[in-house]
């Protein structure tokens, strides 16, 4: 890379360790005090130790910000392997990379703890519950504020453990356990390409000290041979696709619902399932050795991105069409970063917490008033009863569909932009999943909060807005999802690209590293993705509201413009057939043959398959102390064949 | 005086112990397959003397006394072990004694 | 009056061998004299002689010798195990003080017994000659016999110990065919000129090592328990009372590698090019074999029993790599393996009752939420045991696969950090049911029972400090691993 690498400059500081340290002891009280202090204590501990690691975090990340650029905060606790030329050390820090990361982690961690507070309140393992999800927020934070590889994997391991506990919190119900199991197996396909990875790694370094520190990585790195790096940047992109659940090891997340909805919006929205795309920026300088891993991580998450789409299009589980959107959303991330645009891939990782997170609240507010209902044929008319909700979940959508002026647009369009200068055939893809995107994230909006309500009289008599607790996260979350967009401006608009100038002394680059595109071109760019977010959700309306049960004011309020459109009726079915029909189509069958059945069946078939070879072992071990006598014996008879074959 | 190879007596121990091993797989009464343990151990002692007569070393004569001393210390634990087996379950029959499997 | 000439022995060598020995036939006097039920002072007893053995043996860190026309060596390969075996059976004593209390097993005899199969690991681990190692197995494996069917009255620790008898001492028969032939071939059976005769040694020669070794392995295979020579450990490791598969877990399965290594780097090192290959297929045998099968258990000594049994295939991984680091790594390992497996058994002893085990997995459940002391215990032990960092688990894997892949082992390395991801399944099985499933069994409180508390802490201890600060601790095992070749 050609871009001038800013000097790193290391402060060492004594105050970093108790970014995860606030939140560790708030495990300890819960695990050990939890069930005796009652809920109102487990109530304060959980969101204010976090909402203090957030100061904390804070504190870190002004001093970040302010201080010169590639400032790194650093805080070395001990020398955790210093053996021989080893010295890995249990180390901290903060650049500006963690920086955004930690203040994400404890940012939207904080607020939803405080969500679980009331939505959790009535469950009998609410001090288990605010446990594992401050364990989470330890382990993310070590994950984030690593300054080495093996130290980010004891972060890794341990999120992953906090999710299939999370998963499975309700574990009398089957399915959630088994959706634990399956969070679980996957991941270990995962887990094992990424720890064969750094195993490589570290052994290609081959003797003289070292740390295993990015810096070193980034540093040794530039001496290893093209096929090395590529081999362990695809191995350990393997593991990040199993955690961030991309082709072909997503298939863990959309199950992964089945926890409560807090968690869903914390773990498996805005921070674990990030943890993929933190690690490939964190080693960018490894990646940038790699094209041909860049390609492929490009390429899996434009893929993902708009496979991901057409899955949800036809969901009807509120939950499941966030999960598939999650799913679709990263794609992007890794897109981003694999056409080397790793400050855009933060970006949308920030606004996607902001708006994910946003929406995951939100589900979790209709959930709770709709009494448990997670079916989006049975709500509908929602905007009258849950007014706070409704007016946030319409942020979220639109910031999430990329509607100008929110967040998740400018993230979206930076990550575009970039994609379309790089790889031309990756941007297309990009945008059909960008419309692809408005259209579902809009219809599931319409489905539920406008239209008539289609609840039963039971639950409808019991609809109510959620409490203050409840529609405080969700307000902040929402005024985040506009304004947090705002850092990252395209180049040409007031004070441009503020993000990706802060975020290019840890990540390299800045946005337009690759050549700053022609202000025609930009725009264009941005009118295309605009166009395409307005008509999906344009397709999405005329579906989904314009249909005859629509209510008689609204299609009296649209009167004129069904009649100008009459002649596109026909147009508009000819549409069905052609186009939506068969995407709808493609989808099911995507969804029932390809998701349930193939990659279910692996799954569930190669977990089988130990199991049964588990079962089948058994058989051996039969208790007869003659039958094992016998094994001893036929095992002496074919070491000494061995033995004697050899000589 | 007939003389024979010394490894005459090497061959011969091993067969004894190969007889061993099968005892000890075939038989179910579980005090001859103890026997049959005990008929290995003195196979090796044999191999051990001929040994030592071949090498002109004293040495394997000597272990000889140690392999019985540990044979014997053996037959005192493993005759109590059985015995108890054979006050709970009545059986010494190597077949039925097979609570713990799987 | 006639005189005859006293043997010129140097005693100092022997020191921690006749501490231990002494203390054993204490507690065995002491025991004539004391009145039951309350046994504690015979623990403690034991505890103390334990203790001033590992005193002993690290002050004599810096000393070197042997003894006994030279088959017994002061080395710090030995003094490393001595230190770990004093370790491992003063943790089994502390967690057996409050476990006898709930069986009819008479103290007495438990500690002796105990103690002396302390004197025969002890011993395997500081000889250099083939009988004496033979010897020091015997004295401890004969001595787990007993301890394995000490519970006289229950069925199935008289099959566990009938078991482990008849398949000890069938093994031992291979075993000692082995030295034998090994004998045999060089004359001798101390193992430096054995491994003069198999590197230089005539055709003839080469043969009776090369199958000497093959039935060495048999016999060493057979006590750490590697596949296909496992079958006896889950039946042994559920029949016999728990403190007691503790003790075999951890003491036996180590005093067997100390010989085990010993042996193949010492004298068999120039067989290596035969026996790596062999040991390379047992390692992978082994671990998936105990992988695969901990998978369907439901009782939770059996359950470890097959872990026990995976983990000697990751010891084995660390033989195969060989040099320096690859046999640091396996005494650092035997070293953590002690304090997960003595406190994952601790939990167990914990959970159980007079007359009630608690050993189905069933009876697990919620524990983890009613008693948070052994939830947390028990979580580390087995993150520990799968793995997980920072533990002490993951930073053995750790020593031993990179010792591995150093030698150039990639698929060897492979094929262990799978088996080890397979086994987090089983680990985190146990962890659900204890946080996530009702019903189960009440715990006692561990106040209740202070020795095992006391093990309890201990192990914690062991387990977070090999896991956090491993580096001194791998630096001695490097250092002991120096007096061999």
């Amino acid at each position: 890379m050609h871009e001038v690498q800013p000097a790193v400059v290391v402060e060492n500081v004594t105050f970093l360790w108790w970014i995860p340290l606030l939140p560790a002891l708030g495990v300890l009280f819960h695990i050990f005090l939890g069930r005796r202090v009652g809920k109102t204590a487990v109530s304060v501990v959980g969101p204010s130790v976090v909402a203090a690691a957030f100061i904390v975090s804070l504190v870190a990340f002004i001093r970040v910000w302010l201080g010169p650029p590639g400032l790194v905060l650093q805080q070395v606790l001990w020398s955790w392997l210093p053996v021989g030329s080893l010295d890995v050390r249990f180390a901290l820090q903060v650049d500006a990379l963690s920086a955004v990361m930690i203040l994400v982690v404890t940012g939207v961690g904080f607020l939803i703890h405080l969500y679980s507070v009331v939505y959790m309140h009535d469950d009998p393992g609410y001090a288990r519950y605010f446990a594992y999800l401050n364990l989470f927020t330890v382990a993310m934070l070590v994950l984030v504020m690593a300054d080495n590889l093996l130290l980010l994997f004891v972060g890794w391991e341990g999120v992953g453990l906090c999710s299939y506990l999370l998963i499975g919190f309700w574990y009398d119900n089957d399915a959630n356990a088994s959706a634990g199991k399956k969070a679980f197996i996957v991941n270990r396909v995962g887990d094992a390409a990424f720890l064969v990875g750094i195993f490589w790694l570290f052994w290609s370094f081959g003797p003289g000290s070292h740390t295993f520190s990015f810096s070193e990585i980034a540093e040794r790195g530039r001496q290893l041979s093209p096929a090395v790096v590529t081999g362990v940047t695809l191995l350990l992109f393997v593991g990040a696709t199993g955690k961030s659940a991309q082709l072909p090891l997503y298939v863990w997340l959309p199950d992964a619902m089945a926890g409560p909805t807090p968690v869903s919006a914390l773990i498996h929205a805005a921070t674990m399932v990030t943890a993929g795309v933190y690690m490939i920026a964190r080693l960018h300088a490894l990646y940038e050795l790699a094209p041909i891993s860049l390609d492929v991580v490009a390429t899996v998450g434009a893929l993902t991105a708009v496979f991901a789409a057409t899955i949800g299009l036809v969901q009807t589980d509120i939950k499941k069409v966030l999960a598939y959107s999650t799913i679709s959303q990263l794609g992007y991330m890794f897109l981003a970063v694999g056409v080397g645009a790793f400050s855009a891939g933060i970006f949308h990782l920030l606004t996607h917490a902001f708006f994910k997170a946003l929406l995951f609240l939100g589900s979790g507010s209709v959930i709770h008033a709709m009494g448990g209902e997670q079916d989006i044929r049975k709500m509908g008319g929602l905007r009258r009863y849950l007014p706070v909700t409704y007016a946030t979940f319409l942020v979220g959508t639109l910031a999430i569909a990329g509607v100008p002026g929110f967040a998740g647009f400018f993230s979206k369009d930076m990550i575009l932009a970039r994609a379309y200068a790089e790889a031309p055939m990756l941007w297309g893809l990009a945008l059909v999943g960008a419309g692809l995107t408005a259209f579902y994230m809009f219809r599931l909006f319409f489905l539920v909060f406008l239209g008539e309500c289609r609840a039963d009289a039971h639950t409808r008599a019991h609809l109510h807005e959620s409490p203050r607790t409840m529609t405080i996260p969700l307000v902040v979350l929402a005024v985040l999802s506009v304004v947090g967009g705002y850092v990252g401006l395209p180049e040409f608009l007031a004070w441009g690209d503020r993000f990706s100038a802060f975020l290019a002394p840890a990540v390299g680059g800045s946005a337009h590293a690759g050549g700053h595109p022609h202000l025609a071109l930009e725009v264009a760019l941005m009118g295309a993705s605009v166009f395409v977010a307005l008509a999906g959700i344009a397709v999405a309306y005329r579906f989904y509201i314009q249909a005859p049960q629509t209510p008689q004011q609204l299609a009296a309020r649209w009167r004129r413009a069904y009649q100008l459109l009459w002649n596109k009726y026909y147009v508009d079915e000819l549409y069905a057939a052609l186009f939506v029909r068969p995407i709808v189509q493609l989808a099911h069958v995507l969804w029932r043959q390809f998701d349930v059945a193939v990659v279910d069946g692996a799954v569930n078939g190669a977990g089988g398959v130990v199991q049964e070879t588990g079962r089948w072992l058994r058989r051996w071990q039969t208790g007869n102390v003659q039958h094992y006598a016998l094994s001893l014996l036929v095992g002496t008879l074919l070491l000494l064949g061995y033995f004697l074959g050899r000589g | 005086m007939t003389t024979v190879p010394a490894s005459w007596y090497v061959v011969l121990g091993i067969l004894l112990f190969t007889i061993g091993a099968l005892g000890v797989l075939v038989r179910r009464n579980l005090i001859i397959v103890f026997m049959a343990i005990e008929l290995m151990l003195n196979a090796v002692n044999l191999v051990f003397v001929a040994f030592a007569r071949q090498q002109q070393a004293m040495d394997g004569q000597v272990m000889v006394f140690f392999v019985m001393t540990v044979a014997a210390a053996e037959a005192a634990v493993g005759l109590a072990i059985i015995l108890a087996v054979f006050r709970n379950r009545e059986t010494v029959n190597a077949d039925e004694v097979n609570l713990l499997r799987w | 009056m006639t005189t005859l000439a006293f043997p010129d022995v140097a005693w100092l060598p022997l020191l921690p061998l006749m501490v231990i020995g002494a203390t054993a036939l204490l507690v065995l006097v002491a025991d004539l004299f004391s009145e039951g039920p309350d046994y504690d002072a015979l623990g403690w007893l034991g505890l103390i002689g334990l203790i001033v053995a590992a005193v002993c043996a690290a002050l004599l860190w810096n000393q070197s010798g042997s003894t006994l026309a030279g088959t017994l060596v002061l080395d710090r390969y030995g003094l490393f195990f001595t230190i770990l075996f004093a370790v491992g059976s003063g943790l089994t004593l502390l967690l057996s003080m409050n476990y006898l209390e709930t069986t009819d097993i008479r103290s007495g005899d438990y500690y002796t017994l105990l103690l002396f199969s302390t004197v025969g690991m002890v011993l395997m681990a500081t000889s250099v000659d083939l009988i004496v190692i033979f010897l020091g197995l015997e004295v401890m494996s004969i001595a787990a016999y007993a301890l394995a069917g000490i519970w006289r009255t229950q069925v199935r620790s008289n099959e566990a110990a009938l078991k482990y008898f008849i398949l000890g001492a069938f093994a031992s028969g291979f075993l000692l065919l082995g030295i034998a032939l090994l004998f045999g071939a060089s004359g001798e059976t101390l193992l430096p000129r054995i491994g003069e005769v198999a590197a230089t040694g005539t055709g003839e020669q080469r043969l009776l090592v090369t199958i000497g070794a093959a039935l060495l392995l048999v016999g060493f295979g057979f006590k750490v328990a590697a596949a296909p020579f496992h079958s006896w450990a889950p039946d042994v490791y559920e029949g016999a009372p728990t403190a007691v598969t503790a003790f075999m877990a951890a003491g036996i399965k180590a005093a067997a590698f100390a010989a085990f290594v010993r042996v193949f780097v010492d004298s068999l090192g120039p067989l290596a090019g035969d026996w790596r290959g062999a040991l390379w297929i047992l390692a992978v045998l082994t671990m998936t074999v105990g992988n695969v099968s901990a998978l369907v258990q439901r009782n939770i000594k059996r359950l470890l029993a097959y872990s026990s049994i995976a983990h000697a295939g990751y010891l084995l991984v660390g033989m195969v790599a060989g040099g320096e680091n690859g046999n640091a790594a396996v005494l650092f390992y035997l070293a953590v393996y002690t304090f997960m497996t003595v406190g994952a058994f601790a939990v167990v002893i914990a959970l159980g009752r007079r007359g009630q085990p608690h050993e189905d997995l069933d009876d697990w459940a919620g524990v983890g939420l009613r008693s948070p002391f052994l939830g947390f215990a028990m979580t580390v032990f087995m993150l520990s045991l799968a793995g997980v960092p920072p533990l002490a688990g993951f930073m053995g894997k750790f020593y031993l696969f990179s010792a591995a892949l150093e030698a150039g082992y990639v698929w060897l390395t492979v094929i262990a950090v799978v088996n080890s991801l397979v086994s987090v399944y089983y680990y985190v099985g146990v962890l659900v049911k204890m946080y996530m499933a009702e019903g189960g069994v009440e715990a006692e409180a561990t106040s209740a029972r202070p020795y095992l508390f006391a093990a309890l802490v201990a192990t914690l201890a062991g387990t977070f400090l090999l896991g956090l600060f491993p580096t001194p601790w791998f630096e001695i095992a490097r250092r002991s691993v120096e007096s061999l070749i």
